[in-house]
């Protein structure tokens, strides 16, 4: 019973962000003073923090015990695909009038939208490859490893926020911060993992 | 046909039906519950506009020849979206918690270089000359941009009569500094007091104005209350708000902005379209208001024919 209710709660906290921006579009009118900042703000940070939260997944399981969380990584991470997406979409449109040399402009002289490009570049593949199908066609091995790019994902969203921002703010610490806590707590596991093979190489003295 | 019966459950492993549903309800309503709150925390932020325009006008406010014949952004516009970090980072915070600072008594320091030093009122510096109305375009660093009706007073009446010595070649401003009432003093998200300034030419330039006013009313406090700064040329964050002191300098003076990130912002940060902040590209700018970031930005936003001679030979690459 517990896992149908949690997914479902997830789903929604997924969908929340988007109806609150759609419904301030369409129905109140009311996305504060700069409408288009909010839009590229909000489904920007969204993105982030569903990526982020989809990376918390692993460690959360295996420090807490609860396996169940695993049935909602997935979701989150296609979520976070939609919201960078989306986010993409609203400076495309907004910031560059579909202007395809306006973007590679961008990509070439910024580094704080080039790294935000890099972020989403990184998410469209596992994207695309997030269905039950794909991970059967793959295998299991070959899919973990292509959906390591969410650590570079992880990365370069964070940054593209940091240098979005002209100041530090609580925000940037609070991402950056979140970042180093993920990618370092898997580099922990991993040398850890590699300790006892190595010093099974090491020759007895 | 024989159906098997299933085995009994022992008794003490069936959940009361109370406690199940209790703890459906227990999660369904923490899910929703939190999902509300954060709905509801949003909501809440974004549904907080500019405050209502007050009735009091100012008196003998005169138009000006200088404005602009552009459509103004509207009151609500202009003081519910702010950059003022002694609020808070955020665009609304201003308009939020701009009400805590105390603008009565205000004093304003005039030292340095010059003949009348002292500690004067908003009243003291203004009075002696006739309010304006000065619609001027407005030019944020962010590429936002709006048109503002002031209501000020030329920056170089008031130099005149404070009566700068030879030596004083700049003029530098201060924002209060009172944590206190200034929420976002309390974080360092810049270096505080707020400071700016300019070349004595700028200053005594007839464009530059010290507002105390805007739509005719008294500056509410997100806009800079009682007494701000105005260089419609420059981007945004040189024209500084809520002024404690007017200092005459020989050197050029620090200014905050040029502290926190030197790379990215000049003492003189002229509106300048060719030279592209390093994350985004000035050439254009999104009128407040407006969806699309379409408007090409002008050089000296605008105002080159009445400013652009006193930065004739300087590299304005180099000198941004």
């Amino acid at each position: 019973m517990k896992i149908p209710l949690f997914r479902l709660a997830v789903l929604v906290a997924c969908i929340t962000p988007g109806a609150l921006l759609l419904y301030g579009a369409f129905v109140t009118g009311d996305l504060g003073i700069n409408p288009v900042e909010t839009l590229q703000h909000r489904t920007g940070a969204t993105s982030l923090q569903l990526l982020l939260a989809s990376l918390a997944i692993t460690p959360l399981r295996k420090i807490t015990g609860w396996s169940w969380l695993i049935k909602v990584r997935r979701m989150l991470g296609v979520w976070a695909f939609v919201y960078g997406f989306a986010h993409f979409m609203s400076y495309f449109a907004f910031d560059r009038l579909f202007s395809l040399a306006g973007v590679a402009e961008d990509v070439v002289l910024r580094r704080f939208v080039l790294s935000g490009m890099v972020s989403l570049l990184a998410m469209l593949p596992l994207a695309l490859t997030s269905t039950k199908g794909w991970i059967r066609r793959m295998g299991g091995k070959k899919w973990q490893r292509l959906h390591r790019l969410a650590y570079v994902a992880a990365v370069a969203g964070a940054l593209h926020f940091v240098w979005k921002k002209k100041v530090l703010t609580f925000e940037t610490i609070a991402y950056t911060m979140s970042v180093l806590l993920l990618l370092g707590y898997r580099l922990v596991e991993a040398t850890r993992k590699r300790r006892p093979s190595s010093t099974r190489q090491a020759p007895a003295a | 046909m024989l159906i098997k019966k299933a085995g009994d459950i022992p008794a003490s492993e069936i959940t009361p039906e109370s406690v199940y549903n209790n703890r459906r309800h227990f999660l369904r309503a923490g899910a929703v519950g939190a999902v509300g709150a954060l709905a509801g925390g949003l909501w809440a932020r974004e549904s907080l506009g500019g405050t209502v325009m007050p009735q009091d006008e100012l008196p003998g406010v005169v138009k000006s020849p200088l404005s602009t014949d552009e459509d103004t952004n509207s009151w609500e516009q202009l003081t519910g979206y702010n950059n003022f970090y002694e609020f808070g980072t955020g665009k609304d915070d201003p308009a939020r918690y701009a009400h805590e600072m105390n603008t009565d008594p205000w004093s304003i320091k005039v030292d340095g270089n010059v003949g009348k030093k002292g500690d004067y009122s908003v009243d003291d510096l203004i009075k002696p000359s006739q309010l304006e109305e000065r619609i001027y375009r407005f030019r944020c660093v962010e590429a936002w941009s709006a048109v503002i009706p002031w209501v000020g007073v030329p920056l170089k009446d008031v130099l005149a009569r404070l009566q700068p010595d030879s030596d004083a070649n700049y003029v530098a401003f201060e924002t209060l500094h009172r944590p206190d009432e200034m929420r976002g003093q309390r974080g360092r998200a810049l270096r505080w007091p707020y400071v700016e300034g300019l070349r004595m030419d700028e200053a005594m330039h007839p464009l530059t104005l010290l507002a105390v006013g805007l739509y005719g009313r008294a500056l509410p406090n997100q806009n800079g209350a009682p007494i701000r700064l105005v260089v419609p040329w420059k981007y945004g964050y040189k024209s500084i708000k809520s002024i404690v002191r007017i200092k005459l300098t020989k050197d050029e003076p620090p200014t905050s902005w040029n502290i926190a990130n030197a790379r990215e912002y000049g003492f003189y940060s002229n509106v300048n379209p060719e030279v592209s902040h390093p994350r985004w590209s000035q050439e254009y700018e999104r009128p407040l208001g407006g969806f699309l970031k379409n408007k090409k930005t002008l050089m000296f936003n605008g105002y080159a024919d009445q400013v652009a001679s006193m930065y004739a030979g300087m590299d304005l690459a180099r000198f941004h």
